[in-house]
C-alpha cells in the first residue's frame, strides 16, 4: 500500500506520530538536576564518536501572550542573532567550523535548541548555548529583517497549502479557551506586529536554567556531561520569577462542532475528525496507552480496522487512518481521516467512517491483532536503539509535556500491559461525537 | 516549526575515515555481491537492496507501470493476498520499504535476528512472487491517482514536473515516474508484470546489510533472497542530454508564495573537478545557513525561509540545480539576487577564508555520519551504486583537502554559467516577465 499522500500525511506531522518508540534499556539512560534546577538527561551511544546536545525549554506558543501569536517560535529564530558574546551568525558559524550541523524547533509545550557535532566539541557546545540563555541582544533592524523569514515560513507552510489552512481553522474550532487552538507559528495579523519587546519579555520570562532540560546523546559519559554542564550552565543563576506553568483549561465539549473548508487549489477532498481526548499523564500513562494502542488498532496500516473496512471490504476510500498525540502537557485530541474514493462524497465517506467506529465499539479488539501491535512494541525498543537521536527527542518532549524520565521508561510496559478490554473502554469514552470537531476539506464550488 | 528544514539531498560522499566501521565484501555462493558491515550491539539487522535502472527502464507509454508495481510488491504474494502478507510481517515485526526513483529501485528491510529467516522468506515472496491480484491493482491505482489530481495543484509538485520537461525533454528524466492519469489509467496486470521482470534481475543489484549478521549468514541470505530472480532485465536507457535554455520560465498558479527551481549543467564524481564543485557548491548554497545564498536571500534581505543548491549527479545525467520560495511580490528580487550571486561567484570566485572553512565542515561532518545501522547501510549501498571504490573512507577527506583556490576559481570560471542559469517560477509572480537567452 502506498503511504499517505503528502496531502494527508501533513496531517500526521503535527500530531506526531501513532506509535511512540518505547525508551532504551534504562542503564543507557542517566539523569540528575544542577543546583540551578537545570534537569539534564544523558543517553550512551558509543558507536560513534558524535553527540547531539540539545536544550530544551518548557515555553512554547502555548504559553503565549493573548495577542502575540508567534512570539515563541520568532524569539527561536532571533536565538541566531547577536549576544553578549557573539555576533549575528556566530553560533552557526561556530558549529559549522566544527563540522557539525545546528537547528531549532518550536511547537506548542517546547522551543528546543540542538547541535550534532564530534563528541570532544561538546564543551564549546555548552558555552554558546549557556551565552545565548541569557545575554541575547536584540537589534532592531534584524528583528524587521527576521519578520520577513517568518512571514515567509508561514507562506511556506500554510498558505501555500489547503491543508495546512484547513488543519488550523480545525485546531481553532478544537479550542475553545486553550492556546492549543493557536497554530504555532502564530496568526499572520499577529506575526506582522511582533516587536522587540515582545521577545525580549517571553525570553526574560523563560529562558533560565530551572525552565530548561539539557539532553545530551551519544558518545560521552554521565561524569564528562555532568562537569561540563555545572561548569558552563551551572554558573547561570534560576530565575526566581519563573511563573507556574497554568494556562487556561477546556470547557467539557457538548456539542458537535463542524466546519467546511473551501480552496480552489483542493484536487482530493477529505474528511477530518479530531475527538477531544486525555493525554499522558506523570504516574499514571494507562489511558493513554490505551489510545495508543487504539490508534494503532483501527488506523495504522493495512491491518487496521479502518483500512480493512473502507479499503479492503470496501471501496470507499483511497486513505485512512488514526492518529493520536498522547505527549501533550494538556489535553490533546484522537483524529481519525478518511479519504474517499472517486466518485464518493465526503457525506458517504463520513457516513462510512461512523459505521466502521460504531461496529468497532460492538464487536472489540481482533485478539490476533492485538498480539501484533504487542509484538511491534517490543521490537520497537530493540529497533529504537539503532537512533540515539530519536531518543534524545522523546525524553524531551516528555520532561517538557509533565512527563518524567520514570514515565518514559515505564511506557513500554504501560503499552505491554494493555488488554483488549482496555482499548474498547477507551475508544468508548473517546469516540463520541459530541466531543468531536468534523471537517471536510473541499474544492471550490464549481459555478457554471 | 524548524528555523529551517533542509530538502531532501543528494548524499555524497560517505566513510569516516576514523569511525570503527570496517566494510567487508561478501560474495554468495551464487555469485551475489554484497557490501557487509557486522556489528552486533543490536539484535537486528538492516538490509538495503538497489536495482539500478528503476522507473527509467519503461517505455513512455507505460510511464508509472515500475512506480506502480513497486507499491504493489506489498500487496500480496505467493499464496498471501495483501492483507495475510501485512499481517505476516506485523506479526514479525519486520520493516519492508519499496520505492522507485529514475535511477534505482529501491528495497529497505530491517529484521530482528530472533526471526531472521521467516523475515527473508517473506521479503523473498514479495520479491519473487508478488500477485499482482486484480483487487490489489485497483486499489493502489486509485491510490496513485489521488496523488496525480494533487500534484496538478500543488505548486511544488507543478514546477518539478516543469522543470524536468524543460531540462530533459523526451528522455525518461523529463517526465514523472508517476506517470499520468492517462498512462496510469490505462496499465494493465500484464504491463505490471512486464515492468517486474524488466527491473528485478540480478544483472543490477547492489546489496549492503549492516547489523546482527555474519559473512556466512548473508552470503547463504543473499542466494535464498534474490538467487530466484531473473539473469536480466530490461535495457536502461542512453544518457539524457540537459538543456538549459536560460531565463525564466513563468507557469500560472493561484497560490500566494511562488516556488521556483533553478538549475544549470553539473558534473559527475567521476570527473577530477567534483570536489572542487563540490566544495563550490557547498560555498554557494549547500551549505545551510553559512551559504552565499541563504546569506543574502534570507538572512540580509529576508526574501525567503530556505533557499538550497545541490549537484544531482544522476546515473544518466548530471544538473547544479536549487530552489527557493518567496511572496508573489518580492520572488522577482530574490531571482535577481541568485542571478547576481551566480555572476559574482563566476567572476570572483571565492577566498581563501572561504575555502578553509568549507573543508574545515565537510571534512569534520563526514565522520559524524556513520552512526547507526539503517544510516550506513543506506550510504554504503549507495556507494555501490555510485561505483565507488570499498575503501572510498580512507579517501574522501582526502580529495576534499587536495582541492587548492586555484582549483576551485577555476571550476567557479569554468563550470558556473549565469547565461544557461535556468528558473521555473510557479505562482502569480509580481515585476518577473518571462525571458529566454
Amino acid at each position: 500500500m502506498l503511504r499517505l499522500s503528502a496531502v494527508v500525511f501533513s496531517l500526521a506531522l503535527v500530531l506526531s506520530h501513532a506509535m511512540a518508540r518505547p525508551a532504551l534499556a534504562d542503564d543507557q539512560v542517566t539523569s540528575f538536576t544542577l543546583p540551578n534546577g537545570m534537569d539534564v538527561v544523558v543517553v550512551e551511544d558509543h558507536r560513534a564518536p558524535v553527540v547531539m546536545h540539545m536544550v530544551w525549554y518548557r515555553a512554547g506558543s502555548a504559553d503565549e501572550p493573548a495577542g502575540a501569536s508567534g512570539i515563541a517560535h520568532f524569539l527561536e529564530h532571533l536565538m541566531f542573532k547577536r549576544t553578549e558574546k557573539m555576533e549575528t551568525g556566530e553560533f552557526s558559524r561556530t558549529v559549522a567550523r566544527n563540522g557539525g550541523r545546528d537547528n531549532a524547533f518550536t511547537s506548542y509545550d517546547y522551543t528546543a535548541y540542538f547541535q550534532r557535532v564530534a563528541a570532544d566539541r561538546l564543551g564549546l557546545m555548552m558555552q554558546m548555548e549557556a551565552d545565548r540563555m541569557v545575554n541575547l541582544r536584540l537589534d532592531d533592524s534584524e528583528i524587521a529583517t527576521e519578520r520577513e523569514v517568518i512571514i515567509e515560513e508561514r507562506n511556506q507552510r500554510v498558505e501555500n497549502s489547503p491543508a495546512a489552512l484547513f488543519r488550523e481553522q480545525k485546531d481553532a474550532v478544537q479550542y475553545l479557551n486553550h492556546r492549543y487552538g493557536v497554530p504555532i507559528i502564530g496568526w499572520r495579523h499577529e506575526m506582522v506586529a511582533l516587536d522587540r519587546d515582545d521577545a525580549l519579555a517571553f525570553y526574560e520570562r523563560y529562558y533560565a536554567p530551572n525552565n530548561a532540560i539539557l539532553i545530551v546523546a551519544g558518545d560521552v559519559t554521565p561524569d564528562e556531561v555532568r562537569a561540563l554542564a555545572e561548569q558552563h550552565y551551572g554558573p547561570i543563576p534560576a530565575n526566581p520569577d519563573l511563573p507556574e506553568r497554568l494556562r487556561p483549561s477546556e470547557p467539557p465539549q457538548t456539542a458537535e462542532r463542524r466546519l467546511i473548508y473551501r480552496d480552489a487549489r483542493v484536487a482530493q477532498p477529505y474528511v477530518s475528525r479530531s475527538y477531544l481526548a486525555p493525554e499522558r499523564d506523570s504516574g499514571a500513562q494507562e489511558t493513554a496507552a490505551a489510545l495508543t494502542v487504539l490508534a494503532e488498532v483501527l488506523g495504522s496500516g493495512t491491518t487496521s480496522v479502518m483500512a480493512e473496512a473502507l479499503q479492503f471490504d470496501t471501496q470507499v476510500a483511497t486513505f485512512t487512518g488514526a492518529f493520536y498525540g498522547g505527549t501533550s502537557l494538556d489535553r490533546t485530541t484522537f483524529d481519525v481521516v478518511v479519504v474517499p474514493s472517486e466518485g464518493v462524497s465526503l457525506e458517504e465517506a463520513e457516513a462510512a467512517m461512523d459505521r466502521v467506529l460504531a461496529d468497532f465499539l460492538n464487536t472489540g479488539v481482533d485478539a490476533e491483532q492485538l498480539d501484533r501491535i504487542k509484538m511491534q512494541v517490543r521490537a520497537a525498543q530493540i529497533y529504537a536503539r539503532d537512533d540515539v537521536e530519536s531518543i534524545a527527542n522523546q525524553y524531551g518532549r516528555a520532561l517538557t509535556q509533565g512527563l518524567t524520565v520514570a514515565d518514559v521508561q515505564a511506557w513500554p510496559d504501560v503499552l505491554q500491559a494493555v488488554t483488549a478490554d482496555d482499548v474498547l473502554a477507551a475508544a468508548r469514552m473517546v469516540l463520541d461525537r459530541r466531543q468531536a470537531v468534523t471537517g471536510w476539506l473541499m474544492a471550490e464550488e464549481v459555478t457554471q | 516549526m524548524m528555523r529551517f528544514i533542509l530538502p531532501v539531498m543528494l548524499a555524497l560522499a560517505a566513510l569516516p575515515a576514523r569511525a570503527a566501521i570496517e566494510i567487508k565484501e561478501v560474495v554468495s555462493p551464487g555469485g551475489i555481491t554484497a557490501w557487509l558491515v557486522e556489528d552486533h550491539a543490536i539484535p537486528f539487522t538492516a538490509l538495503e537492496i538497489r536495482f539500478r535502472g528503476g522507473a527509467s527502464v519503461e517505455a513512455a507509454q507505460k510511464r508509472g507501470a515500475t512506480n506502480l508495481m513497486t507499491a504493489l510488491l506489498e500487496e500480496g504474494a505467493g499464496e498471501m493476498d495483501a492483507r495475510a502478507f501485512a499481517r505476516a510481517r506485523d506479526g514479525l515485526a519486520a520493516s519492508f520499504r519499496y520505492s522507485v526513483s529514475d535511477d534505482a529501485l529501491s528495497v529497505s528491510a530491517q529484521f530482528l535476528t530472533e526471526n531472521r529467516d521467516a523475515a527473508i522468506d517473506l521479503l523473498r515472496q514479495s520479491l519473487i512472487a508478488p500477485r499482482f491480484d486484480a483487487e490489489a491493482i485497483e486499489r493502489v491505482r486509485g491510490q496513485v491517482l489521488s496523488g496525480l489530481r494533487s500534484d496538478e495543484k500543488n505548486p511544488q509538485s507543478i514546477a518539478s514536473r516543469r522543470f524536468a520537461a524543460l531540462v530533459y525533454g523526451d528522455h525518461p528524466y523529463g517526465s514523472s515516474l508517476d506517470g499520468t492519469i492517462d498512462t496510469v489509467s490505462a496499465l494493465t496486470r500484464d504491463d505490471l508484470v512486464a515492468a517486474h521482470a524488466g527491473a528485478l534481475a540480478r544483472d543490477r543489484i547492489h546489496v549492503s546489510a549492516v547489523g546482527d549478521i555474519t559473512a556466512d549468514q548473508l552470503g547463504a541470505l543473499l542466494d535464498s533472497l534474490l538467487g530466484d530472480l531473473p539473469a536480466t532485465g530490461a535495457a536502461l536507457p542512453g544518457l539524457a542530454d540537459p538543456v538549459f535554455p536560460g531565463g525564466v520560465e513563468v507557469v500560472d498558479f493561484a497560490t500566494p508564495q511562488s516556488v521556483v527551481l533553478f538549475g544549470q549543467p553539473g558534473i559527475g564524481q567521476e570527473d577530477p573537478d567534483f570536489f572542487a564543485a563540490f566544495i563550490l557548491d557547498h560555498i554557494l548554497g549547500g551549505g545551510g545557513f553559512e551559504s552565499r545564498l541563504m546569506t543574502e536571500v534570507r538572512e540580509k534581505r529576508g526574501l525567503t525561509y530556505g533557499i538550497y543548491t545541490y549537484l544531482a549527479d544522476r546515473e544518466l545525467a548530471q544538473v547544479w540545480g536549487g530552489s527557493v520560495a518567496s511572496a508573489n511580490d518580492r520572488v522577482a528580487e530574490a531571482v535577481e539576487v541568485i542571478r547576481a550571486e551566480w555572476q559574482r561567484m563566476q567572476q570572483d570566485g571565492v577566498s581563501q577564508d572561504d575555502l578553509d572553512n568549507a573543508k574545515t565542515y565537510l571534512t569534520g561532518a563526514y565522520p559524524l555520519r556513520f552512526d547507526g545501522n539503517g544510516t550506513i547501510a543506506n550510504i554504503i549501498v549507495g556507494m555501490q551504486m555510485r561505483g565507488l571504490p570499498i575503501d572510498y573512507a580512507a579517501t574522501r577527506n582526502d580529495q576534499v583537502n587536495a582541492v587548492t583556490l586555484e582549483d576551485v576559481n577555476r571550476v567557479a570560471r569554468t563550470l558556473l554559467d549565469p547565461a544557461r542559469l535556468s528558473f521555473v517560477v510557479v505562482g502569480q509572480p509580481e515585476g518577473l516577465t518571462e525571458s529566454s537567452n
